[in-house]
């Protein structure tokens, strides 16, 4: 019976490492550590992520995929500053980088803007991951892709994305969206071209990726002030200039529910909450299993989780 | 014919794509931080032996391959056919053509249990054993008591194979081969 477990004992020790000094940057920083519900009465209604749901005496309850709804109640509640360290699940979402069961670091800067936030999460993976090099490559949507495939990604048509993948050789079998041909770019062409040395953060997705994040026109588009940083191909984090319009969110909560397969009700109480009045904010997820993985420049995601999925 | 998602994809598993049959080589889930997910599958065609790479949106479904690995000793060559039986005692037997056995004729006598990939019940592949041990017919005469050289000289095999063995080895004597990578092991005594 294979009972042992997939990580080393040292690697289980860089961890606690890492943990502690996480503590102690946002304790530093005034950043006070909280604790929210894994399991919720609404859940998560992105298209895209799928969540587990866990059949309780008082109904069908979810597993989050990450704890930004309750978070941002308390934001509005007057938190101030807020992080937490949690357990998240995502179904279907396994493989070399992804276990369905994996830690997340979400926090929130009160009066932050996203470029503030992008250079503290700098200085933050710095200390994360110390073999980094200094000086990150910042760098839009639009910009990857003009440099890497000389195609601007809000111009595109589906014709020009199909024709751009078959001449990176990508065989794609099935009908693909505007969006799912730039996520296949993305996924196959971009995040390969990223320097495995040095931080990468792209900003200013589509407006059609914006999640709750705001958007603003820039050079004629609507962009969503939303990051994501990288090191290599591999995703560390996805952070946002916090969307704190009421009706904004829920149009796309409502939206994103109707394209969900899952039928997951839309969190009233967090719509609630941001009506109320919240706070003008950044806030990041950041998936703390990667970055221990590039801390201790290892490869194989279950080289650093005390049992992977296959065991658990 | 059932189908698979791409939540169910791991190596080993046999597609239909585009009226082939197909086996995962490697499986790889991707993912842009939002957005449409992705499995980027390498796929080894099992008719010419070509492996590529293909993408599937996750949440897809495949149609499944009607391919089956079985066990089955090998019995005569007829013509251009292999024949081989089942070895789990029904007796069933099957005609190879010469396509589907490749490499693995260089290494069988008779008798062998091979794996045989059947597609839709008719032999794609065959896979010989991981070991076999086969006499040698001809060879330049051994070095005596040269065990320590290192050098190797070529040997013919009963089946016509040829493999590098030491500078010791005779002819009559019997070898252990690595069907895999096709290398001399060890003498049989």
């Amino acid at each position: 019976m294979n009972w042992q477990p997939t990580a080393s004992i040292q690697a289980l020790k860089a961890r606690a490492c890492l943990y502690q000094q996480l503590r102690a940057f946002f304790h530093g920083r005034g950043v006070l550590e909280v604790e929210t519900p894994a399991l919720s009465q609404a859940g998560n209604t992105d298209p895209n992520i799928a969540s587990f749901s866990v059949n309780t005496p008082q109904g069908l309850r979810y597993l989050h995929t990450s704890p930004e709804y309750p978070m941002k109640r308390l934001l509005a509640a007057g938190s101030g500053d807020i992080y937490q360290i949690c357990k998240v699940w995502r179904q279907d979402e396994s493989g070399r980088r992804h276990n369905p069961e994996f830690t997340m670091l979400e926090y929130y800067r009160v009066g932050f803007s996203y470029q503030q936030l992008m250079q503290e999460v700098s200085e933050l993976l710095q200390l994360a991951i110390p073999h980094l090099k200094l000086a990150p490559r910042i760098l839009t949507y639009r910009q990857a892709f003009l440099e890497i495939l000389a195609i601007d990604p809000h111009q595109a048509s589906v014709e020009q994305l199909a024709a751009c993948a078959q001449q990176q050789n990508i065989d794609v079998q099935g009908e693909l969206s505007q969006q799912a041909w730039l996520d296949l770019l993305f996924t196959h062409c971009i995040e390969a071209s990223f320097p495995t040395d040095r931080l990468t953060f792209i900003y200013h997705y589509p407006a059609t990726q914006a999640a709750l994040a705001r958007v603003r026109l820039e050079d004629g588009y609507w962009v969503a002030e939303r990051f994501e940083v990288y090191l290599g191909p591999l995703e560390l984090g996805n952070g946002y200039q916090e969307q704190t319009n009421a009706e904004q969110l829920e149009r796309v909560l409502v939206a994103d529910a109707e394209l969900q397969a899952q039928d997951i009700p839309v969190d009233t109480r967090f719509i609630a909450a941001v009506q109320a009045g919240m706070p003008f904010s950044a806030g990041i997820a950041l998936g703390l299993d990667r970055i221990l993985l590039s801390r201790l420049q290892a490869t194989r995601l279950p080289s650093v989780l005390s049992f992977a999925w296959e065991i658990a | 014919m059932p189908s698979y998602s791409t939540s169910e994809f791991r190596s080993g598993l046999k597609l239909m794509i585009d009226g082939d049959p197909y086996t995962i080589v490697e499986n790889e889930f991707v993912k842009p931080g939002k957005g449409q997910a992705f499995n980027r599958v390498r796929v080894k065609n099992l008719k010419t032996g070509r492996t590529v790479e293909k993408t599937w949106k996750s949440g897809d479904s495949v149609e499944a391959a009607d391919v089956v690995d079985r066990e089955m000793e090998y019995l005569y060559k007829e013509g251009d056919d292999y024949y081989f039986m089942a070895t789990d005692g029904s007796f069933e037997q099957v005609a190879a053509p010469a396509t589907s056995m490749e490499d693995a004729v260089k290494w069988l006598r008779g008798n062998e249990v091979c794996v045989v990939t059947l597609w839709n019940e008719v032999p794609l592949t065959v896979t010989p054993p991981n070991f076999v041990e086969l006499k040698i017919v001809e060879t330049d005469p051994g070095l005596k008591g040269d065990t320590a050289s290192g050098g190797t000289k070529p040997a013919i095999l009963e089946t016509g194979a040829v493999v590098k063995v030491p500078l010791y080895m005779n002819q009559d004597e019997v070898l252990r081969i690595d069907t895999r990578t096709g290398e001399y092991i060890s003498r049989v005594k």
